[in-house]
């Protein structure tokens, strides 16, 4: 076989599964129409794709998408700047204070899976129907991982580098700054990312419940509004913008991170 | 000779009580939202001696169970295919891991729409929101099994259901009840949170109730016997599993 036909046959060996991923929802999407269309599924409740598509632009431009859009990264970026600050910091406590650590983990670690989001009414009552209430959410939802990750982060610091510090003698807040911070920081971004993936979760979610916000609160609006086709456009907008939110994140992270 | 640690828990424990109490007689806060201990409570003593509460937890827990039994089932069904297969893996995967991360509850006027306003939306909520974790926790589980167990079965000539019954899921135990147990914290907080949007029964239902009348304390009761219960499920299911520790992915 000739180098050229090789290489043809890699090239569409790679692009095969994702011609086969986007072309299965193509047909999926195509099936749905002519189902809609025929009547055998009631227009009314699945709007054909063709009328979602539609009101894309419609969306767009009449829901102000765009400052919306910039309302709930705005939310979601001040609720990271906390988490990054009490997060760290808490991890750092509570590594540096051995006692605490044995005592306080498992709990950090069964918040994480307690469903803290249904506390959202009392937030409410306590900062009003603000963003303070959307952004404290997120906060205090995505708290827990950024923690853990941190303190997993600074106890995996290698022996051998622990060693090299204390063999120059450095003192206890040297030892921290130039060892083991710069050691656990890839640990801290993992933690950081999946830190901000919940908040983003919970900022979507707590903004379509109280009706408040930005893109949240624009699927409650259409869907109150019965707007159908208008309320899946909102839907796959927001998913694309979560798809991309964590993409940009991975990013982020693979390039702090080149080693691994 | 107390532990150490216990007695910093206590202490820790102790002292946040004694704030939460100095906090509801302070007056900082608007009346009621951080109620005294006392009336904490009497109104966790009156829900648990109510019937009604055990009717709408059973709503509840039923709809959970249901939710996790269904999307679990399609997760373990779903993460065996992607694993074993890769050209399906590099297909589909994708769109599992990056909507896994999205936010279910916007599904959920679709889903109201779909299903009713009855508990067939809350569990199909609660499907959507567990399916993701469970299918690719077991998708990454089955191509981390070790591969000479699946060259015996392979030359043991067994059929696709044999493979899966007597080698995959035995060998995966670990990786479906990380999974299941990621499952069920989602499902839980999903089939919740659409029973405060919109429902008649239920325990999210009932928290929204006590909220729109201002029953504070009732509320807080609530969430106390839900949080104790969600943490204690999932330190089951651990158990369970034989994992110690609830260190998540």
């Amino acid at each position: 076989m000739t180098a050229s036909a090789r290489s043809q046959r890699s090239a569409a060996r790679d692009y095969a599964p994702a011609v086969t991923g986007f072309g299965m929802l193509v047909a999926f999407l195509l099936l749905m129409e002519l189902l809609v269309q025929t009547g055998l599924v009631n227009r009314f409740i699945v709007p054909p794709p063709s009328e979602i598509i539609a009101s894309f632009g419609r969306v767009i431009v009449e829901e102000h998408v765009f400052s919306r859009f910039v309302l709930t990264l705005t939310e979601c970026l001040t609720a990271g700047v906390m988490l990054t600050i009490f997060g760290v910091a808490g991890g750092v406590i509570m590594h540096r204070f051995q006692l605490l650590q044995q005592a306080c983990e498992t709990w950090v670690a069964a918040m994480a899976s307690a469903p803290i989001v249904l506390m959202y009414p009392l937030f409410l009552v306590i900062f009003g129907r603000n963003s303070w209430t959307i952004i404290m959410m997120g906060f205090i939802s995505a708290l827990p991982p950024v923690i853990l990750k941190t303190i997993e982060g600074i106890s995996g610091t290698r022996r051998v580098l622990v060693n090299v510090g204390r063999s120059f003698n450095l003192t206890g807040q040297q030892q921290f700054w130039k060892i083991l911070f710069p050691a656990a920081l890839p640990n801290i971004f993992v933690g950081i990312r999946l830190g901000l993936i919940f908040a983003l979760i919970n900022i979507v979610g707590v903004e379509f419940l109280i009706n408040y916000g930005g893109l949240g609160q624009l699927i409650n609006d259409l869907a109150e509004r019965y707007d159908l086709p208008g309320t899946y456009a909102a839907i796959c907008f927001v998913i694309l913008v979560s798809v991309l939110f964590f993409m940009t994140l991975e990013k982020i992270e693979r390039w702090l991170r080149p080693i691994d | 000779m107390i532990n150490q640690v216990t007695l910093l828990r206590v202490a820790i424990i102790l002292s946040l009580l004694a704030i939460w109490e100095f906090l509801s007689h302070s007056g900082w806060l608007y009346r009621d939202v951080v109620p005294s201990l006392l009336s904490i409570g009497h109104a966790l003593l009156g829900l648990l001696s109510s019937p009604s509460y055990y009717f709408n937890l059973g709503v509840t827990a039923a709809e959970v169970a249901t939710a996790l039994a269904i999307g679990g089932a399609s997760g373990i069904a779903f993460g065996v295919v992607l694993g074993a297969n890769r050209f399906l893996a590099r297909a589909y995967e994708p769109y599992l891991y990056y909507l896994g991360p999205t936010p279910k509850i916007i599904f959920f006027p679709i889903l109201i729409m779909w299903f009713g306003v009855g508990p067939e939306s809350k569990i199909a909520l609660g499907t959507l929101s567990c399916f993701f974790p469970v299918a690719l926790s077991v998708a990454a589980g089955m191509r981390a099994i070790d591969k000479v167990l699946i060259r015996v079965g392979i030359s043991f000539r067994a059929n696709p259901w044999q493979m899966a019954m007597k080698i995959y899921l035995p060998a995966m135990r670990h990786p479906i009840i990380n999974g299941i147990r990621l499952g069920l914290g989602v499902a839980l907080i999903g089939t919740l949170l659409a029973e405060t949007k919109l429902s008649n029964k239920g325990i999210g239902f009932l928290i929204i109730q006590a909220y729109s009348i201002f029953d504070m304390p009732r509320m807080y009761a609530m969430l106390i016997v839900l949080f104790v219960l969600a943490i204690g499920a999932n330190g089951l299911v651990g158990r369970l599993g034989g994992l110690h520790g609830i260190k998540q992915q």
